[in-house]
This record gives structure tokens, C-alpha cells and sequence, in this order.
């Protein structure tokens, strides 16, 4: 599971470097993520520029991770492919998460 | 011969150990059936996210921690549909019918939100037909999804 810090604060933003986030990986990616969250950033970013793929595995660790980081502390989306986001508005969980257009638009504090 | 009929036919058959790995394999090779049979992006990526959710929960729920079971899957496009029998010799669900996929509430506080449960909440909304049958200690399940838009010509 590979996964880059791309910014380190205000707000932390981790890019993942897969293709996929399924139940083959489910794991390893929470894992991953919640070692990558700085404790002392109040606002991550997960870039997922680059997942042409998630199943409702990978959506659950996306869940899980947010639920292992700290009070005050916030995940949010960005860079969502076509079928990632089907996902998170068919299940929903779009209302859940702030997600954003692009990682610069993250950067900038807005929402979609 | 050229294929003059005016919806051509594909099909592909293949049979896979219950783990998530040979899942990832099994549905890269849907993948390119599908592109091969002319599909898109979108359509493409419908089917492998239905088909993904009904082998995960045979791996995860029909044969759970016994993880040597065997699946056998047939997927047959006819223009701008596809037709998707999984068999395995796992467990039969509960009822002997297809759970109703409500969706997990997410009224809830963050702690409680859930992380799973939208497998057939996710199956029922993208698939335009399902049957299951349990016949002598096996299980088929029949999906048929059809793909929205155009077919891409390419």
C-alpha cells in the first residue's frame, strides 16, 4: 500500500498511490493512513487522484481511518473519479465527508 | 464472416478460489471482456463494482473463515447487456433469499457510522435483474445489468 505526503500541514494532504482500494487491500490501506495522519494537523486531505476503483470494503476503511483520528481532527476527500464518487453518493456517504473537486480546491479550504 | 447481427454476443467463463486476490484477478479479466465487447468506462465500472460486492460476500459470508471454496463465474454480453451467473458451494443465505439491501443508516454519531453493509444496497441499485437459487448444496445467483448511454464504438 502506497501512500505519499504531499503536504505536510494546513492541511495535510495524503495521496494514494493505488489503483484500487477493495477488499484485497481494505486493510492495509486503513492501516497505512491512519500511520501517514500527522496528530497535529487539524484538517487531512485524502488525494484520490488516482483510484479508478473502490468497492464497499475500501469505503469502509475510508470510514474506519476517519474514525481512528483524533477529536478535532477532520478527513476530507478530493480528486474523486467517476466511479469512486458513485460510490460515495450511491451509498450516501457524500454527506458524510467534505469532498473536493481537486487537491487544490482542498488546499483552499473549499468544499465541492 | 462479418458479424451482421445487430447485437453481437461475447461470453467468458471462469472459475476462482474464494480469496480477494483471485477476486482482483477474476474481475480484470471481466474488465477487458467487457471492453472487448465494446462497453465504456461507466458501464464497465458498474458491472466490476456489482460483480465485486456479490463475490466479496461469498468469500466474506457464504464460505466466511473456510477459504478454500471454489467459484465459478459466467458473464455473457448481448449489446448493451450483461448477464452474470456466480455459482460456489458456500453457505445459503439467510432465508434462502437476497438480502434487501436497505441502506446503513448514517444518522449516527462519527464513532458509530458504519463500515460496511452496502454491499447489496450497492448490488440492487446498479443491477437491473437478480435471481438466486440454493439446488443441492449450491448457491446461483443471477444478475443482469445493463449499460446506461451509448456503447462506445471503439
Amino acid at each position: 500500500m502506497q501512500l505519499t505526503v504531499t503536504d505536510t500541514e494546513d492541511p495535510q494532504i495524503i495521496r494514494v498511490d493505488e489503483g484500487r482500494i477493495d477488499a484485497a487491500v481494505a486493510i492495509q490501506f486503513k492501516d497505512a493512513v491512519r500511520e501517514a495522519v500527522s496528530p497535529a494537523t487539524a484538517r487531512v486531505v485524502l488525494d484520490l487522484g488516482a483510484v479508478e476503483f473502490i468497492d464497499s470494503s475500501g469505503l469502509g476503511a475510508i470510514v474506519a481511518a476517519m474514525k481512528g483520528m483524533g477529536q478535532g481532527q477532520r478527513l476530507d476527500l478530493a480528486a474523486l473519479r467517476p466511479m469512486v464518487d458513485k460510490v460515495f453518493r450511491l451509498t450516501r456517504m457524500d454527506t458524510i465527508f467534505v469532498i473536493h473537486e481537486t487537491v487544490d480546491a482542498a488546499r483552499d479550504g473549499r468544499g465541492s | 464472416m462479418p458479424d451482421t447481427s445487430p447485437q453481437s454476443s461475447h461470453s467468458l467463463e471462469l472459475s476462482l478460489g474464494s480469496s480477494p486476490q483471485e477476486i482482483r484477478a477474476a474481475l480484470d479479466r471481466v474488465r477487458r471482456a467487457l471492453r472487448d465487447a465494446g462497453w465504456d468506462d461507466e458501464a464497465r465500472g458498474t458491472a466490476e463494482l456489482v460483480l465485486a460486492e456479490a463475490l466479496n460476500n461469498i468469500v466474506e459470508h457464504a464460505y466466511g473463515s473456510a477459504g478454500d471454496g471454489q467459484i465459478r463465474l459466467s458473464v455473457v454480453t448481448r449489446g448493451r447487456t450483461a448477464e452474470l451467473v456466480i455459482c460456489d458451494g458456500g453457505g445459503v443465505m439467510p432465508g434462502r433469499r437476497l438480502p434487501e439491501g436497505a441502506p446503513p443508516r448514517l444518522d449516527v454519531g462519527t464513532q458509530e457510522l458504519p463500515e460496511g453493509g452496502f454491499g447489496w444496497h450497492l448490488i440492487r441499485r446498479l443491477s437491473d435483474h437478480l435471481n438466486y437459487r440454493h439446488d443441492d448444496g449450491r448457491n446461483r445467483l443471477e444478475i443482469r445489468i445493463r449499460a446506461e448511454g451509448e456503447a462506445s464504438q471503439d
